[in-house]
């Protein structure tokens, strides 16, 4: 499949390892990248909190430019960040739902020459996993089973909630596809009690404590839970769980050592390419067990390159 | 009828004992409501079962509950549908988060929420001269405040509230979607004093963390986080107020930070959300970031040049996007609560 892709801003900044680790998984599952390199940052609701005009024209013009590429033969738009995507769909409700504000926020974009028809499909790489490749497929071309590694899920905000914006429902599971796809990549999933809260970083630079608490706590739950590692499909929860990781340790008040990994870099894994390549050395927590894990399956697979960790 | 099976987390603070599950058989139609699942077992086999009702109508507010691990009310929700969002086919009862537990499914409404309420000052602060008569104002204005004004006070965005649950300071969901009601309404000739108050305070509208719970919450449609967000949009813009928390200067970091690179260069968001890189404000939060960027440098997560060069420039479409929408007189707003979707309304 092709798609119109949008790996949002994180992913190329702070997180690059997230955008490189999309690249090497994409071709494994059949998916071809058509990048949107014009396009710009979704606001992450902090535009929309500044002007909900502005955000919603600014991603309109995001939209716009994914239906070009559909126009040439993409099937969808694909992100692989939670915040683009609440943050997008927020937008696309709005601009959806009433054809007088369409036609309004079009007139702001003709200008470049762009406009955005109702109805755009844009969906998370997670959601693309389970609802378009489908999870028997991805079982299919798993090479290296995630097994005995225990993974707690993290999903961000922005991709749980508001449950009927993000059309989960009895059909559409969605707030559950991270525990499938770790099960259907071989892994354990850890049930522990921060899944689905807020990592925190929204607030990290308005009220630090409470940020750092949020992170702190959900950390510790998941090693309470004995979590080998965690896995989020947002780059802006790994930033507050993974690289502010040592300051809500010292927050906290407990030494946490837990590795966060970005949704790709667990799918490629279980693919077979080598944590290197997957960017895991990047990493401010370094992910110990996730390698230890690596290393002890790789002479039964004979996958990875023994990478002298 | 059909048999639900309803499992009651049961806690009387005065006995000394811990909390316990207590399950109950009810025989009733799946359209009842939980809450009349809940009265049937008090009435037939428990009556001393803690929980508060009254309308059983969805009105008064009285009977919120999480139900299956999610905030509500209890009469709101049909014992078929709980069924279905149950794991293993018993319906979870417990009493609403975020608030201390007086009895099984009562909390201390008066211990945090009321509290919180009163807070923000709930009630108009007249503008002077009082006129003879009544007040004449628009009917958009006062269409805007029915969301707000929906609110029947029932506690369930409270419960769920994540800030909330990390910082019980914080004024919270309920209190400030209150707040909005009297903010957005334009009687009231407090607006400045009320936004200066809830924008300085340490947990007030910029400790909302934007996780959209109360939204899901809400059995009446008010959506508080969008009314914390409508609040913080009008402390920054209209009213110009520069919060001690770095709320209005995080906001506009933001949005200057995208007009000029298109993307977010995250390396100036951070300096700048504290008034820029040499401000006094700034250097010791920088210097206490100064651990998490070194470890970020020496992994190569973050290279110096693509830390301090900006390697892409925001493209014109964006800045004409720009040029319009922030040169307008006054801002478009749609509020979907308020016109519905062109599909209900045809």
């Amino acid at each position: 499949m092709k798609v119109a892709y949008w790996p949002g801003c994180v992913s190329r900044g702070f997180t690059p390892e997230l955008h490189g680790s999309m690249a090497q998984v994409a071709p494994l599952l059949g998916i071809e990248l058509v990048e949107l390199d014009r396009a710009n940052c979704c606001g992450a609701g902090v535009i929309a909190e500044h002007s909900q005009e502005l955000a919603d024209t600014l991603n309109a013009r995001t939209f716009a430019l994914a239906q070009q590429e559909i126009g040439k033969g993409a099937d969808l738009m694909m992100n692989i960040c939670s915040t683009c995507q609440g943050a997008q769909t927020e937008c696309q409700e709005r601009l959806d739902a009433n054809a007088e504000y369409r036609a309004h926020v079009n007139g702001t974009l003709s200008g470049e020459g762009l406009s955005y028809e109702q109805g755009i499909v844009n969906k998370n790489f997670l959601w693309v996993l389970v609802e378009e490749i489908g999870l028997d497929e991805l079982r299919s071309r798993v090479k290296r089973p995630l097994t005995n590694l225990k993974v707690g899920p993290f999903y961000g905000c922005y991709i749980v909630r508001p449950t009927d914006r993000l059309g989960i429902d009895a059909d559409n599971p969605r707030d559950s596809y991270l525990e499938r796809v770790i099960e259907a990549l071989g892994g354990t999933v850890i049930d522990y009690a921060g899944s689905h809260k807020c990592c925190g970083f929204p607030i990290i630079t308005m009220n630090k404590a409470a940020s750092l608490t949020q992170a702190g706590r959900h950390l510790s739950d998941a090693m309470d839970a004995e979590a080998d590692c965690l896995v989020t499909p947002c780059p802006l929860c790994h930033l507050n769980l993974d690289l502010q990781q040592p300051l809500a340790a010292r927050h906290t008040g407990r030494a946490l050592d837990m590795p966060v990994l970005h949704l790709p870099q667990l799918v490629g894994l279980a693919l077979g390419l080598d944590p290197n390549e997957l960017g895991l050395q990047r990493h401010v927590v370094k992910p110990t067990s996730v390698i230890d894990w690596s290393q002890s399956v790789i002479a039964g697979v004979g996958a990875g390159s023994g990478n002298g960790w | 009828m059909a048999e639900f099976k309803l499992r009651i987390r049961r806690f009387d603070p005065e006995s000394g004992q811990a909390p316990y599950w207590d399950e109950h058989t009810v025989d009733l139609e799946p359209h009842r409501s939980v809450l009349e699942g809940i009265l049937q077992a008090k009435n037939d086999t428990d009556g001393s079962i803690g929980i508060r009702c009254s309308c059983r109508g969805a009105i008064c507010g009285s009977c919120g509950v999480r139900i299956n691990g999610q905030p509500g009310l209890a009469c709101h929700k049909h014992l078929g549908d709980a069924l279905a969002s149950s794991e293993n086919g018993v319906i979870d009862v417990e009493p609403m988060g975020n608030m201390p537990v007086i009895k099984d499914l009562i909390v201390d409404m008066d211990a945090v929420h009321w509290k919180k309420v009163q807070r923000v000052t709930p009630w108009l602060i007249n503008k002077e001269p009082i006129p003879e008569r009544e007040y004449i104002v628009s009917r958009e204005s006062m269409i805007d405040v029915t969301q707000t004004a929906a609110c029947i006070q029932c506690g369930a965005c409270v419960s769920d509230c994540l800030s909330m649950e990390v910082d019980p300071l914080f004024v919270g969901p309920a209190a400030l979607a209150k707040a909005y009601r009297f903010i957005g309404d334009p009687r009231d000739a407090a607006h400045q004093r009320r936004l200066k108050d809830l924008a300085e305070d340490e947990h007030g509208i910029y400790t909302c963390t934007h996780c959209f719970k109360c939204i899901d919450a809400c059995p009446k449609g008010v959506a508080p986080m969008n009314q914390i967000m409508r609040l913080r949009r009008i402390a920054g813009n209209d009213h110009a107020i520069e919060d001690r928390n770095n709320g209005y200067r995080h906001e506009h970091a933001f949005v200057k930070n995208v007009e000029r690179n298109g993307l977010l260069h995250e390396a100036d968001l951070l300096p700048d959300s504290y008034g820029g890189k040499f401000h006094p404000r700034a250097v010791p939060e920088l210097v206490g970031s100064l651990p998490a960027i070194t470890r970020a440098l020496l992994r190569r997560k973050v290279t110096l040049s693509k830390a301090l060069l900006h390697q892409h420039k925001a493209p014109p479409g964006v800045k004409q996007i720009y040029e319009t929408v922030e040169g307008r007189d006054e801002r478009v707003e749609l509020n979907l609560y308020i016109t519905g979707r062109d599909e209900d309304n045809e």
